[in-house]
């Protein structure tokens, strides 16, 4: 559907792309992942067309883009407004004039559940209701493929989760999907697909559940700090990662570390043990935090 | 570089298509229309900016017409005509203070200017004579210090042109330009910082659509604003209009265009509000104080009335002044009409060369 070749982009100073290339194909969520300023946004700006790159090539169905792709591609932007002054209604027919054939407006009111501020200003919704408009304008013109660039970033967790749902009633629809995000649950939760990028390179791509698979044979065990003490050895295949307040053990038997763990009598009252997740991933690849 | 290589793009995948599809590509009327819409809601609905609109311009003139209802200068003004022999016993009279003396090349234009009380005294010095209008005081005054010198005495009787007659165009000419200036200047650079030009570039909407659609708002709103500013004033005010409503209004579409292709000009690529603001003013007050709004130019330095005509205003509020105090036809106003189309040229031309989204 999508093809990047060797994208890069440069600002004086700074390469905030530099030789990314990946193939979308269709009917699939493909998630762009990474902290900020790894070259997310940029990247996904240069697909939708709103960034010229510095070299490279973008094919979309096999074509530069061009008007075809306008008509197909529904985008919600991280950071974007709407003419001040215009109610909800309003900005949407505006926005369905601008395409050939758009959704009935009652389709789009529904799907985004947009009903209770229909009549509003624009500059008067909360957070999760502006996201659900700029939602509905994505979809506006049925495209067939959706780009959301960072789309619950400062949402509340229920909104969060609101939205997670309509991305999923997207995929079911069978539409080719492009996401960034820097949560790493939202990517594990919604895509099929994904690149994980640090200042501006690829350094990890593939299915979030394989990509786990790959990296790590070991599960996770967290205690506070102050229950270790300082002086522990731990069995085979098992290391310490001290995190501020936390330690981290990742160890490859879980049983025979929390057997040498009671030996040792210390305390398990605030013990969890997980699988690792994507954020561990992310600290293995590039031995930093997604979020420092 | 940027945009050429985007259109590069676009032609080539435009060649599989019709020609139909391509002239679609480039201009539709239902998003035209569609971009229209949404710009005009915004203005109706922006209160503050709306009144301010409407009634400033009504507050100046009545402003001006209550504080200079027995006019305004100190100074006399006597047009000189022909050459000034030193010899002449004339030359004292040409010593005396409080007079501002005018060499002037037409003479016909003057002796109207004495009819309509803007000039208190021709002197024609080749021929000897005076023009002097029988109902100004100043004339009634200056004709009695030149009585000595025996000139030969030709009387006018044209009815007065108050300050308020001669500022109501100017005033109407200035508020056209701040509306286009900021109406399309600074609105467009806001849309462009916050998102909305990026969220419309992302749509079939072409620049050129775009672009027409804030013109054609923003001419839309002139017009109505000042046709009820025109209203308004001469309800309470009562100003002097001698010419052809017609012509009056093709006056203000051109010149309104002209100043919205500055506003275009200005807005074509800055990104930060405040310095575009800064433009726009450095632009219009310059232009309000040099465009011969408040005050006439006659008589400054010829430095300053080259100056005033590279200003889009001027020609504006001159031809509008020849309809509304002389009663000028098509013919009289056809060069400051000119003048304006080329500036509006020019200034879209550049515009939308240079025009960026982002």
């Amino acid at each position: 559907m999508i093809e990047a070749q060797n994208l890069c982009k440069h600002y004086p100073g700074v390469k905030a792309v530099n030789g990314v290339s990946f193939h979308i194909p269709r009917g699939v969520c493909f998630g762009l992942l990474g902290p900020n300023g790894a070259g997310k946004t940029t990247t996904v700006e240069m697909l939708e067309g709103i960034i010229t790159p510095s070299s490279g090539n973008i094919l979309y169905k096999g074509e530069p883009l061009g008007q075809r792709f306008r008509n197909e591609a529904g985008i919600m932007f991280q950071h974007t407004a709407l003419q001040e002054f215009i109610q909800v209604d309003e900005a949407l027919r505006m926005f369905q004039n601008f395409y050939p054939n758009p959704r009935p407006l009652d389709d789009l009111v529904e799907a985004c559940a947009l009903e209770e501020f229909l009549t509003r200003d624009t500059r008067k919704l909360s957070g999760g209701q502006k996201q659900r408009l700029l939602l509905a304008i994505a979809l506006i013109n049925n495209p067939e493929v959706v780009f959301l660039d960072e789309p619950t970033t400062g949402l509340d967790p229920q909104s969060r989760r609101n939205l997670w749902s309509q991305v999923r009633r997207i995929k079911a629809e069978n539409k080719t999907l492009v996401l960034t995000t820097h949560y790493m649950e939202e990517a594990f939760e919604l895509c099929d697909e994904i690149i994980i990028m640090d200042h501006g390179v690829i350094i990890a791509q593939g299915n979030p559940k394989a990509l786990l698979a790959d990296h790590f044979d070991n599960s996770v065990i967290t205690l506070p700090r102050d229950a270790l003490p300082d002086q522990l050895t731990l069995n085979d295949g098992a290391s310490i990662h001290p995190q501020g307040d936390i330690v981290e053990i990742l160890s490859k038997d879980v049983d025979s570390t929390i057997r040498l763990l009671t030996a040792n009598q210390i305390p398990l009252r605030q013990l969890q043990v997980r699988t690792p997740t994507l954020e561990d991933l992310f600290l293995e690849l590039t031995g930093h935090h997604l979020r420092s | 570089m940027r945009e050429a290589k985007a259109n590069r793009s676009c032609l080539a995948y435009s060649s599989h298509h019709s020609v139909w599809d391509l002239t679609q590509n480039i201009m539709s009327i239902r998003r035209f229309l569609a971009a229209l819409q949404a710009r005009n809601l915004e203005f109706l609905r922006d209160r503050t900016a709306l009144g301010w609109n409407l009634i400033m311009p009504v507050l100046i003139v009545m402003g001006f017409a209550f504080a200079f209802t027995t006019g305004q200068e100190e100074l006399y003004k006597v047009g000189l005509f022909g050459e000034t022999d030193t010899e002449q016993p004339i030359q004292a009279f040409l010593q005396t203070r409080y007079v501002e003396f005018i060499e002037i090349e037409e003479l016909d234009k003057t002796i109207e200017k004495v009819d309509r009380h803007q000039i208190d005294l021709l002197l024609d010095l080749n021929n000897q004579r005076y023009w002097v209008n029988s109902t100004s005081p100043k004339g009634y005054l200056l004709e009695k210090v030149v009585a000595p010198y025996q000139f030969e005495r030709v009387a006018l009787s044209g009815s007065e042109i108050r300050y308020v007659d001669w500022v109501v165009p100017g005033v109407l000419g200035m508020n056209i330009m701040f509306s286009a200036l900021f109406g399309v200047g600074y609105v467009i650079v806001r849309y462009r910082k916050n998102g909305v030009l990026k969220r419309l570039r992302a749509t079939p909407l072409s620049a050129f659509e775009f672009i027409s659609a804030q013109i054609a708002s923003r001419l839309l709103m002139i017009v109505t604003v000042t046709t009820l500013v025109y209203l308004g004033t001469d309800l309470l005010v009562d100003f002097r209009m001698t010419g052809s409503y017609w012509l009056l209004l093709l006056i203000l579409i051109v010149g309104a265009l002209s100043m919205i292709s500055v506003g275009l000009l200005v807005a074509a690529r800055i990104t930060s509000e405040e310095a575009a603001n800064g433009l726009l003013n450095l632009i219009s007050w310059p232009m309000m104080l040099l465009s011969g709004v408040w005050f006439s130019l006659e008589g400054s330095h010829p430095l300053v009335q080259n100056l005033a005509l590279a200003l889009p205003l001027t020609h504006m509020v001159d031809a509008a002044r020849a309809v509304m105090i002389e009663g000028a036809g098509i013919k009289e106003v056809a060069a400051p009409l000119l003048s304006l189309c080329l500036f509006t040229l020019c200034f879209v031309t550049i515009g939308s060369k240079s025009f960026r989204w982002e």
